[in-house]
């Protein structure tokens, strides 16, 4: 047992914490650190950024233009990463698609959109959910029906994040109503400017529209774009989501939290003392720490077990339940900091270069929106209740 | 032990809670906050016009109620319907102020509807704290002149007049120099903008505000036991409004698990959620007692009113963030969504924590009240 890095790990953190020093515009993480509102041109200067040092692709091979980094290179990449509030690498095409395309894709697929994930040709989003098919994804309705040369595809998918940014998203489609409803379902690349797709907003509760309803009527897509067999899109769908669950316990996105909640703990003023010396808030302050702390090393361990190849099971259902209830307590502990002035809602303050004035201190009503926004933790990428139910069956085979 | 409503009440119940149902929309309170006064004048003409404004004010003070359990009732009907007019600023807070402190004349037109008193108490640095004022009223020729800042000060744009909190003397922290000014809104400048949960509230500036003599409300440094008396009755007022929210929350979550179908069958199929959703209810139960407590307790002596009021409010936070976040969880996605109808009212109930002390305020203080 050893709880320190190597000193491979230690030079590694070293040129991560350069990088940021050197690259990251100040610019970027003001915004991210004041809980500004990130664009779309923001995002992508930050990835052409890492990509022309090759540091983009985190969890990719070096032959698709990865770095090739262990899963504890990742971990320290995204902990020195969050900690430096540099905005987070938008994880569609690259954590999401780009694995299962270098598993399942064929070599056109994978010369064709590899590259222009890492060059920022192609943003990408993910077509899963649908009205009926949340927690139970299996259900999906939309159908793609073979025409020819193409797929003929008509239906609906919804909590399309980011998609009014998306020129492409992969779907899960229906092709077959045979069997178990896992065994008719096919996992197809869509591009976004076909005719009959039309994205429409959904605004969330901190006011933004971060997600989108995607609706297909007859959209035509070349078979070339089917990934892997037909009716086989839910082993790829169930390996995108591991994927997905690479960096579920959020453990630097927990510590930034951290250290922005005693920073604002330290400055709000309670009675004749600082809001962080009030006996209560600092005893749960202190306990949240303390979550954090032994869910940090609960991750290290399943860091080092996938760093030494063991595919990460069910153990991530455990972090992502864990490191969800740390960053919603640390995000209520901080709305809970800001006191009245919780309540003042400026969207105008948000955006850069509008010379509105926050209302009370600038790290107010950021706090607010973080606090709503950051329900939707325990409930996308399979909620708490998903996650406990695969914990009770493959752990306590319950 | 009664806990059934007197016949009155159980009319105004009724009334109230048909008219809210008919008149308060998701469109009317969008449109409210979207609008320049914050607030709809047709709502708050409706409810002067049927007497709630007078529920909230004693037979002496000229109204027909105003006891803890009238204002309960009104409250808990605005909150089920997640309504945010400001008769808990306007009628209970400075109303209720103005009437403690015989201005007969203007009450009167408070009950009517047709003057609007915002409440400037609360500052940048006061945090819950009500004793807490910075501001200055210094004596200046025949008047007074105002320097400070009041902040939140709700429903400042839809307000004819402010009752502005100022020290006459002493120090920040001294109750026995704390004075109440009443002025018309257009004597002060403010900054306003909407606020989470609905309406509109200004940061109001005093930057050497000249006023007249008569502006002073009763005599000098005399508000301090009025005020601690008006802040238990709109803890009162807020905690019932809590408790609508939570009411109406509760509905809405369970028709959506008797209704989203999962896995073949309503989610409301699945134990883990019942037993949680059974939780829920139990918490609820818990607040309404809670409610009852404060709300019978108003007149009673000052340290046994006001460990109510924070055993209460204590609670009301607790359960209220509960409710809150079972909800939205219970829901999944579509109640992260802004469009239906739970994002108001868990915005609002989420408020309720930031306004008159929260839940870690009311703990820490019922602990010292307990121990006096």
């Amino acid at each position: 047992m050893d709880l320190n890095y190597t000193d491979e790990q230690k030079a590694f953190r070293a040129e991560v914490r350069a990088l940021l020093a050197d690259k990251l515009p100040t610019r970027l993480s003001d915004k991210v650190a004041g809980g500004k509102r990130l664009t779309k041109a923001d995002y992508e200067e930050w990835h052409a950024i890492l990509n022309a040092r090759g540091w983009l692709a985190g969890n990719w091979p070096e032959q698709f233009g990865g770095t090739g980094w262990d899963a504890v290179q990742r971990h320290i990449f995204e902990e020195e990463t969050t900690a430096a509030h540099a905005p987070r690498i938008v994880p569609f095409g690259l954590a999401m698609l780009g694995p299962v395309l270098q598993k399942f894709g064929n070599d056109a697929q994978k010369a064709q959109y590899l590259p222009r994930i890492l060059n920022g040709d192609d943003w990408w989003c993910q077509g899963y959910s649908e009205p009926g098919a949340g927690s139970d994804l299996a259900s999906v309705k939309a159908t793609a029906v073979r025409d020819g040369d193409h797929y003929i595809v008509n239906g609906q998918k919804t909590w399309t994040t980011l998609g009014q940014y998306a020129n492409m998203i992969f779907c899960l489609v229906r092709t077959s109503k045979d069997g178990k409803p896992q065994e008719g379902i096919s996992f197809l690349l869509i591009d976004m400017d076909t005719p009959g797709i039309e994205v429409r907003p959904i605004v969330l509760l901190d006011g933004e529209p971060e997600v989108n309803e995607v609706f297909f009527d007859n959209v035509r897509v070349p078979v070339e774009n089917l990934v892997g067999e037909e009716n086989k899109g839910w082993t790829y769908a169930k390996y995108l989501l591991t994927h997905e669950r690479t960096n579920i316990a959020g453990v630097g996105f927990a510590r930034a939290g951290l250290a922005s909640l005693k920073r604002i703990a330290g400055l709000e003023q309670d009675g004749d003392r600082k809001l962080i010396e009030n006996p209560l808030f600092a005893a749960k302050i202190a306990q949240v720490e303390i979550d954090l702390m032994a869910m940090a090393t609960t991750n290290m361990r399943i860091v080092a077990a996938a760093a030494g190849g063991q595919a990460p099971g069910a153990e991530s259902s455990m972090l992502k339940i864990k490191g969800t209830q740390i960053r919603q307590e640390i995000n209520a502990l901080t709305r809970q900091a800001v006191g009245v002035y919780a309540m003042p809602f400026v969207s105008e303050a948000l955006d850069e270069g509008v010379n509105a004035e926050p209302v009370g201190p600038a790290y107010a009503m950021p706090a607010t929106q973080a606090y709503f926004n950051n329900r939707k933790l325990s409930i996308y990428g399979g909620s708490s209740e998903v996650q406990r139910t695969i914990i009770s069956k493959a752990i306590l085979e319950l | 032990m009664n806990f059934d409503l007197t016949d009155e009440r159980q009319m105004l119940q009724d009334g109230l809670r048909r008219y809210l149902r008919e008149t308060v929309t998701a469109d009317l309170l969008a449109s409210a906050t979207g609008s320049d006064i914050g607030q709809s004048e047709v709502l708050w003409n409706g409810l002067a016009e049927m007497g709630v404004i007078g529920a909230l004010f004693t037979e002496d003070q000229g109204g027909f109620g105003g006891a803890g359990f009238d204002l309960a009732l009104v409250f808990e009907e605005l909150g089920r319907v997640g309504a945010f007019e400001p008769l808990l600023e306007m009628g209970v807070l400075a109303g209720g102020l103005l009437a403690e402190l015989g201005q007969e004349g203007i009450v009167e037109d408070i009950i009517g509807g047709t003057v609007r008193v915002a409440f400037a108490h609360a500052e940048p640095a006061s945090r819950y704290d009500l004793s807490h004022v910075d501001a200055t009223a210094t004596a200046s020729g025949d008047g007074w002149t105002l320097t400070g800042r009041k902040s939140v000060v709700i429903a400042l744009p839809f307000a004819t007049h402010v009752l502005i909190s100022a020290r006459t003397g002493g120090s920040t922290g001294d109750t026995s120099v704390i004075s109440l000014f009443l002025l018309p809104v257009d004597a002060v400048s403010f900054r306003d903008y909407p606020l989470n949960g609905g309406g509109r509230a200004g940061e109001l500036d005093l930057d050497g505000v000249s006023v007249p003599k008569a502006a002073l409300i009763g005599s000098e440094g005399n508000a301090w036991d009025a005020l601690e008396r008006a802040n238990a009755r709109a803890v009162t007022a807020i905690s019932a409004e809590a408790l609508g929210l939570m009411e109406s929350i509760r509905t809405l979550t369970t028709e959506y698990l008797q209704t989203r179908q999962q896995f073949g069958r309503p989610i409301g199929k699945f134990q883990a959620l019942q037993h949680r959703m059974a939780d829920v209810l139990i918490e609820i139960e818990q607040a309404r007692s809670a409610v009852i407590n404060l709300a019978g307790h108003l007149e009673a002596d000052r340290v046994t009113r006001e460990r109510h009021v924070s055993a209460t409010k204590n609670l009301i936070g607790r359960v209220g963030r509960l409710v809150v976040e079972e909800s939205i969880q219970m829901h999944g996605g579509i109640g992260m969504t802004e469009e239906y109808a739970l994002a108001h009212l868990v915005k609002r109930l989420t408020m309720i924590d930031h306004r008159f002390g929260d839940t870690d305020y009311h703990l820490e203080r019922f602990i010292r009240l307990s121990a006096a």
